[in-house]
């Protein structure tokens, strides 16, 4: 008899998540309000922001507005995918995880399976909308590079915040008590990634750049979008080598994973 | 009186054991306070060098302040209620003799000033030795600002007080929670001051007591109201806290009310 | 045709160093030694019991050879499979239960977590479907698969966990205490079901508990261990011979009575002024039946309860005498 493939087993698995999570109507679409209130929230900071001031780090509102929502749907597609790794703390203290460990599928796998966190895409509905808006005002001239930086770049930034997710989640197995402390990357890398990066001060610059990569995950492609010029240490030219920064920050998770594993099955001693 | 010192006093060092969190909200806060910082001195530059009545140094206290006191003002919050609610153990809080919204109340005190300590501290050190605060030009800054706290807190408190207690009509408290502090976190100024909102917005955020929790704090300790200014908005708050109390005490009673006709 | 061990154990062990709090601010490191040198192998098709106090080191051995565990020094296999770096591998060969902790999915009905589990082991859905059916009825869950599982009773719950951890066909079932907390009726089912899974299928039953009654039912062989040693390895009947184990007939009676003089068994207590009386006996000389018999010629019975004997017992006189 045929095995069933990976790709089939993962389907059932996440169809199964997704036909319970709308089974319970009315918590699931508060929660989807909310989700959209998230996004709308951030983006009346620009918006207020702007209301003051007509530049902000180089950008007008619109093109502040692109680097915004490319940046939210990237991060809501990453949330929904990855979002539950944020459970991890809490599986560890129930015991949960050794339940998991005898099956015969990747730990990481099965915890990205095991909810798909359909609401927050009600923040990913506001990134769409604002981008449809926006995107006649800004007078691109629509070649075949600025087409496919467009389709891209939420994918990419996608794989970049799932990234960050991913490392926190390798981190919580050191972390018991400290799970507050990975928040600094996924949710200030998710700040710092719908802001122009230009305007971070240098050592956020880098460190959301070269190490998080989270500017390359809307801003510097927004930038080739747009034809526009970066600042001091992110020249916009970087903005092509997004999937290069996505391959590291996996790196980074990789690492933060396998060694979160290690100390849980104590091989690290 | 005396038991609500105590409940306040164990709340404090109940805290207190969650060291290696501290030291992780540590980090977290510097990392936002310093975006936060990026964002305003970049508006301001664009301004030309001053925005609203802030300048860099208002600027950067005010961004620090706000990590300071968004632990002691529980911005990120809280469900302990809620929780106890859904657990049913709700009904032993309220067999109790202690009234239910003053005993937590002081409890909340109690964490509050742990909290003004371990996480307050830090970022105002770390503010002042990256980019620099501005220090409250009159004295009266001071005692007005610890009023001010004081009444931010409970403000905070209560409000929270009031959403936790949704528990008992609805089953799924956090996606309100999750809404309050997505909508509250906004409108009390966390992210870009209340003042620096288009005028519509401002008279939006008067109209809750949001501002009240971290906004006006902020305005009194760092000196950007003096006098008798900055006396007036600390009555507001009082006033503020005076009407939320007195929902919350309607609520407590109808929320009591609904547990002894439910059987918890 | 060489009989590799299904598992085996060489010298294994594990230790933790645990640190405390010692007044207000100094921490004292201690090691604790949860398994201190175990060796042991089991064959294919046997079924071992694995007995001993709480924190005697039992989950710990079993979560070395499931692989969620490494082991400080030390060798084991399972399936031929060093555990923790194969881990995937071996979790297509074995099935573990885990009697505290679930692996059903709590919101969806049973017939749902028994596809998912299904799909994770890579069964085709003709295959899932037919071992499913086999083992929902043998185990009698026709009429739960659409339930959810968080409301089903813990007698329910587990006999869907045993069926989920059997829906690969697994060569080895480990259950880490799975009777624990169920009522004698779904005990026996439980018991009776896996006695004939073995008999059909030939699975490895490796079992930690501390029901007797388990270990009688389902193991040939036993294994006890205290404080991470292995203080007994052979048949039941020959732990029954060293250690002399008793049960106890607990009676009570109509009214206060002066103690019971009975020849097949010994008067070791009684409450209330003689109203409950305990009378010890060996299972070996005589049956419950016949001390039951003898008591009930002399006075008449209200109520009786039989005592398993208790592992710390076991535990305490093998220690004594061997």
């Amino acid at each position: 008899m045929a095995e069933l493939s990976a790709a089939e087993a993962y389907r059932i698995l996440i169809g199964s998540r997704i036909r319970s999570q709308l089974a319970y109507r009315a918590s699931f679409w508060l929660n989807v309000a909310t989700s959209v209130a998230v996004g709308l929230v951030e983006f009346v900071e620009i918006y207020a922001i702007f209301a003051n001031v007509p530049v902000f780090g180089g950008l007008d509102l619109r093109q502040s507005s692109l680097v915004f929502a490319l940046s939210n749907i990237g991060f809501a597609l990453a949330d929904t995918i990855f979002g539950q790794l944020d459970t991890i703390p809490t599986y560890l203290r129930l015991g949960r995880l050794e339940v998991l460990l005898v099956r015969p599928m990747p730990l990481l796998l099965q915890l990205v399976t095991s909810e798909v966190q359909m609401r927050r895409l009600g923040r990913l509905a506001v990134g769409v909308l604002i981008v449809v808006i926006v995107l006649p005002g800004l007078d691109l001239s629509y070649t075949a590079s600025t087409v496919y930086l467009l389709v891209i770049t939420p994918f990419v930034g996608a794989a970049i915040y799932g990234a960050f997710f991913a490392t926190a989640g390798g981190l919580q197995f050191f972390l018991i008590d400290g799970a507050e402390f990975t928040s600094a990357f996924v949710y200030g890398g998710s700040y710092a990634g719908q802001l122009p990066g230009s305007v971070l001060i240098t050592p956020i610059r880098i460190l959301f750049t070269f190490v998080f990569p989270a500017t390359v995950a809307a801003y510097l492609p927004s930038l080739l979008i747009m034809g526009l010029p970066g600042p001091r240490f992110l020249p916009a030219w970087l903005g092509w080598f997004a999937p290069v920064f996505a391959v590291w920050a996996w790196l980074l998770a990789w690492l933060a994973w396998r060694a979160g594993i290690r100390r849980f099955t104590g091989a690290g001693g | 009186m005396r038991t609500y010192l105590v409940l306040a006093a164990a709340e404090f060092r109940r805290y207190s054991t969650y060291r290696l969190a501290i030291l992780a909200g540590i980090t977290t806060q510097s990392v936002f306070g310093l975006i936060r910082v990026s964002v305003l001195f970049a508006a301001i530059s664009s301004a030309g060098g001053t925005l609203a009545g802030y300048d860099r140094q208002l600027a950067s206290t005010y961004v620090w302040l706000g990590q300071a006191l968004l632990a002691p003002v529980a911005l990120l919050g809280w469900i302990e209620i809620a929780e106890r609610v859904s657990s049913g153990e709700i009904a032993v809080d309220f067999a109790r003799p202690l009234d239910l919204q003053l005993a937590w109340w002081a409890r909340d005190l109690g964490r509050a000033c742990f909290q003004l300590l371990s996480r307050g501290l830090p970022p105002l050190v770390i503010g002042a030795v990256t980019v620099g605060l501005a220090w409250p030009d009159s004295w009266s800054a001071y005692p007005l600002g610890l009023m001010s706290l004081f009444l931010a807190v409970s403000i905070s408190f209560t409000l929270r007080f009031l959403v936790n207690l949704i528990a008992f009509w609805t089953l799924d408290v956090r996606g309100f929670i999750g809404l309050y502090l997505v909508v509250g976190s906004f409108f009390c100024g966390l992210f870009i001051p209340v003042h620096l909102f288009p005028k519509w917005l401002q008279v939006v955020a008067y109209a809750t007591p949001f501002p009240s929790m971290l906004q006006t704090p902020i305005d009194v300790l760092s000196g950007w109201v003096l006098g008798w200014a900055a006396a007036a908005l600390v009555a507001s708050q009082l006033a503020w806290l005076v009407g939320l109390v007195g929902l919350a005490r309607v609520v407590q009673w109808r929320a009591a009310r609904r547990l002894v006709v439910q059987g918890g | 045709m060489t009989s590799e061990p299904i598992v085996q154990l060489e010298d294994l062990r594990r230790s933790f160093t645990v640190r405390q709090k010692v007044g207000r601010l100094r921490r004292q490191t201690r090691v604790v030694h949860a398994v201190d040198g175990i060796s042991a192998s089991v064959q294919p098709g046997e079924a071992v019991g694995y007995i001993g106090a709480n924190g005697a080191g039992k989950s710990t051995t079993i979560k070395m050879l499931t692989g969620i565990l490494v082991p400080s020094s030390g060798r084991v296999r399972t399936c031929g499979y060093d555990p923790v770096p194969h881990r995937r591998r071996l979790a297509r060969e074995i099935g573990v239960v885990f009697g505290q902790r679930s692996q059903l999915w709590w919101d969806l009905p049973l017939r749902d977590s028994f596809r998912i589990l299904g799909a994770i082991h890579r069964l085709s859905a003709e295959e899932a479907t037919v071992r499913t059916e086999e083992l929902v009825d043998r185990l009698g869950l026709a009429d739960l698969l659409d339930t959810p599982v968080r409301q089903l009773s813990l007698g329910e719950r587990m006999r869907g966990e045993v069926a989920a951890a059997l829906v690969h066909r697994p060569r080895l079932l480990v259950l880490d205490e799975p009777t624990i907390g169920l009522d004698m009726i779904s005990k026996e089912r439980l018991r009776h079901f896996l006695v004939a899974e073995r008999a059909e299928f030939g699975t490895t039953l490796l079992l930690t508990t501390h029901d007797m009654g388990d270990i009688e039912r389902l193991c040939d062989r036993v294994l006890v261990i205290d404080r991470g040693r292995l203080v007994f390895d052979g048949t039941l009947p020959s732990l029954a011979e060293r250690v002399a184990l008793q049960r106890v007939l607990v009676v009570d009676l109509p009214e206060p009575s002066p103690d019971l003089q009975v020849s097949a068994a010994a008067h070791i207590g009684s409450d209330l002024d003689g109203q409950r009386q305990r009378l010890a006996f060996s299972p070996k000389e005589t049956t419950a039946a016949r001390v039951l018999a003898e008591v009930s010629a002399v006075t008449e019975v209200v109520d009786l309860t039989l005592e398993e004997p208790a592992i710390e017992d076991i535990v305490r006189t093998l220690y004594g005498v061997g």
